[in-house]
């Protein structure tokens, strides 16, 4: 008989003395530490000091009987399997049967056989320290699954602080996302470009839990930084690409849809790489216009051959974007059957109350069958009047002591570097060094702004502002532009900037020019300001919040002035 | 004759696996069987004369006493019984049975220990 690799402490409770030591012996000579019991209550007690690791038990003891004693033994192990191996002569089943029921694992029938006994010792060491490695495997799932669940919830709790210096709580967005969305790898963003416009993105990582969480971060800071400092679409987009396919593997991406909503403009500018499609709701004629990828998701194609390109549609007064990642339509019934767009259109169809559209989407997807999935995620935005939005108050953090208040500058920006550069957010930047400027900083840069897209679209590109008329032409107008940009050899536009002190305030000058054909002052000045006509809106735009706003040389020089008066 | 009463193999074997405490083993069989005896011969009732009986059984048929099992076997039955009889003839039989395997054990320690 081989001893067992690991001595066993065995607990012997037996009343007759000659079995005892008999027994003892044999577990003896099989290598074991033996403990002795003559009665039950011994046996409880010494199983309570000593802990053995399995108990032989004599089914019909004095002062407490073997199944009582099995009972209690059972009770003070707890978890711990401590096999209990009946020594009996019992042969009647129903007396077998209690052994069991009292927690017995197992029989010894007398006279004893060294040989079964051993097989019988090792088989429930076996079982015991399996039930151990269970326990411990438990415990250590247990241990990991705190782990990570507190992981998640730092990681939420970062991550929260970025996602929620955005704007997601402005009056016009409305949105649906399970709390931990972002471990689907769903994110949802929104911010305030300084001109007021509004970017939105919707993105979906691929995998789950932190993999799928941990691209959302470096995304939200290049969106956040870009759309702060006034980057287009465009910008914002080739840069979140070009980071995402540097630091994440190559089989981990973001579909995302971007929007940039522009309340001044009455449009919105979408970018849809890879998501499903979203909708432009029309109020008006009910239409619902589906926003649909033309592009690969970020983080898949290389810097070189990434495409920026967005589409432009107008939109009226509350008139809606509606976004939704793929957790909607790809909710499954019992059948494996999948929600789907058309039961989404059929919603859509249904739909009388916009507000109530979120809940209905909620309720056909639960009627579906499909259990709530926490990828779910939808955003509706719709576009307000421009005052009724408050774009936050920008933050400085510098002390004002260096404020450079007599200066001017003059840029020449000629067709390579128009093709593929953004200049306004270095010119705002610049600009908002002056103090007595940052108070009207959304203004400015609408000014800026317009003043710089009408010399390059108008002047430089040639393009004709009616065609923005009617909502064809103007995505037939954004589709021009695109292609004239990139097939242009040469133009210019100039910008010069003058900043001179005046009394305790100062003045900004601002004059745009560019080597396009110009346009008719005269008649361009003669409509009211406040047409709500989607071309032309440009230049009253520039005549309503910069002052003396003046076009020479037949439209091919604007010229424009801020005033600030001393600062408390 | 021996036979009938003793199982050699039995003894053999306890004398394999208990090596130098096998006389021990014997003495102690003797005395819990002597005081057995004493409990089967002043049981108060037949649940007590039953369990009794269920021991020696266990212990005799440990040591080889083949018979002496057998009779305690039988006793424990009996004792299961609604009205059992023939209980204090049972009881002299293993009196008789234990009176002939005693000098048998008291013999096999001897030559034990002249080994």
């Amino acid at each position: 008989m081989s001893p067992s690799l690991e001595p066993l402490t065995i607990l012997i409770a037996e009343d007759s003395a000659a079995d005892r030591m008999l027994l003892s012996s044999i577990v003896r000579r099989q290598g074991h530490n033996v403990l002795t019991a003559a009665n039950g209550a011994e046996a409880v007690e010494t199983f309570r000091q000593q802990r053995p690791h399995l108990v032989l038990m004599d089914a019909m003891m004095p002062v407490m009987d073997g199944f009582e004693a099995a009972r209690q033994i059972k009770l003070l192990a707890g978890e711990t399997l401590v096999p209990i191996i009946f020594l009996t002569s019992l042969t009647e089943s129903e007396a077998l049967a209690r052994c069991l029921e009292a927690g017995g694992d197992d029989f010894l029938a007398k006279p004893y056989n060294p040989v079964i006994l051993a097989a019988k010792i090792k088989a429930m060491d076996r079982l015991r320290r399996l039930q151990a490695t269970v326990l411990q495997q438990r415990d250590l799932i247990a241990r990991h699954h705190d782990y990570l669940l507190n992981e998640q919830r730092v990681a939420k709790a970062v991550f929260d602080k970025v996602a929620h210096s955005g704007c997601l709580n402005a009056p016009n967005i409305r949105y649906l996302q399970s709390p931990y969305a972002l471990f689907n790898g769903d994110l949802l963003l929104a911010a305030f470009t300084p001109a007021g416009d509004m970017h939105v993105l919707l993105g979906d990582f691929t995998g789950h839990g932190l993999p799928a969480a941990v691209g959302a971060m470096p995304l939200a800071e290049v969106f956040y930084g870009m759309t702060a400092k006034g980057y287009g679409l465009s910008e914002t987009l080739r840069e979140m690409n070009a980071k995402l396919k540097r630091i994440l593997p190559v089989d981990m991406f973001c579909c995302a849809t971007l929007l940039c909503l522009s309340f001044q403009r009455r449009s919105v500018e979408v970018w849809n790489g890879g998501m499903p499609d979203g909708y432009l709701h029309t109020i008006a004629t009910g239409e619902r216009k589906p926003l649909t990828a033309r592009h690969l998701p970020l983080g898949v194609l290389s810097p070189q051959t990434f495409n920026d390109r967005t589409e432009v549609f107008p939109m009226a007064l509350g008139d809606r974007v509606f976004l939704l990642s793929d957790g909607v339509i790809d909710t499954c019934d019992g059948n494996e059957q999948l929600f789907g767009v058309d039961r989404l259109q059929r919603v859509f169809a249904a739909n009388r109350q916009p507000d109530a559209l979120f809940g209905e989407i909620g309720q056909a997807l639960r009627d579906f069958g499909g259990e709530a999935r926490d990828d779910v995620s939808m955003v509706e935005v719709s576009l307000l009047e421009a005052t009724q939005l408050t774009p936050p108050a920008l933050v400085y953090s510098d002390s004002g002591q260096s404020c450079p208040l007599d200066w001017s500058v003059n840029f020449e920006f000629r067709a390579e570097t128009l093709k593929r550069f953004n200049p306004l957010p270095y010119l705002l930047q610049l600009l908002l060094e002056v103090h007595g400027l940052r108070a009207q900083s959304g203004a400015l840069y609408s000014v800026l702004a317009e003043l710089y897209s009408n010399a390059l679209e108008h002047g430089v590109l040639g393009l004709d502002s009616s065609l923005k008329r009617d909502a064809l032409g103007f995505a037939r107008y954004y589709q021009q532009r695109n292609d004239r940009l990139e097939a242009l050899q040469d133009g210019y536009v100039r910008v010069h900037l003058q900043v001179a002190p005046q009394g305790k305030g100062g003045c900004l000058v601002v004059r745009v020019e560019d080597s396009g054909k110009g346009f008719d002052v005269a008649r361009v000045l003669e409509r009211p300001l406040d047409g709500v006509r989607l071309s032309g809106r440009g230049v009253s735009l520039v005549r309503q919040l910069g002052r003396n706003a003046s076009w020479s040389d037949e439209g091919r020089s604007a010229r424009v002035e801020f005033f600030w008066e001393a600062l408390a | 004759m021996a036979d009938t009463h003793l199982d050699q193999n039995v003894l053999s074997a306890l004398q394999e696996v208990m090596e130098d405490e096998y006389p021990e083993l014997l003495d102690t069989f003797i005395r819990d069987s002597e005081e057995r005896l004493h409990l089967l011969q002043n049981s108060a009732d037949a649940m007590q004369l039953m369990e009794a009986a269920h021991s020696f059984k266990g212990s005799s048929s440990n040591m080889g006493a083949v018979r002496l099992a057998e009779l305690c076997h039988e006793l424990e039955q009996r004792a299961k019984q609604k009205s059992p009889t023939g209980i204090e003839k049972l009881v002299g039989e293993i009196d008789g049975e234990f009176a002939i395997v005693r000098p048998l054990y008291e013999a096999e320690k001897q030559r034990s220990l002249s080994e």
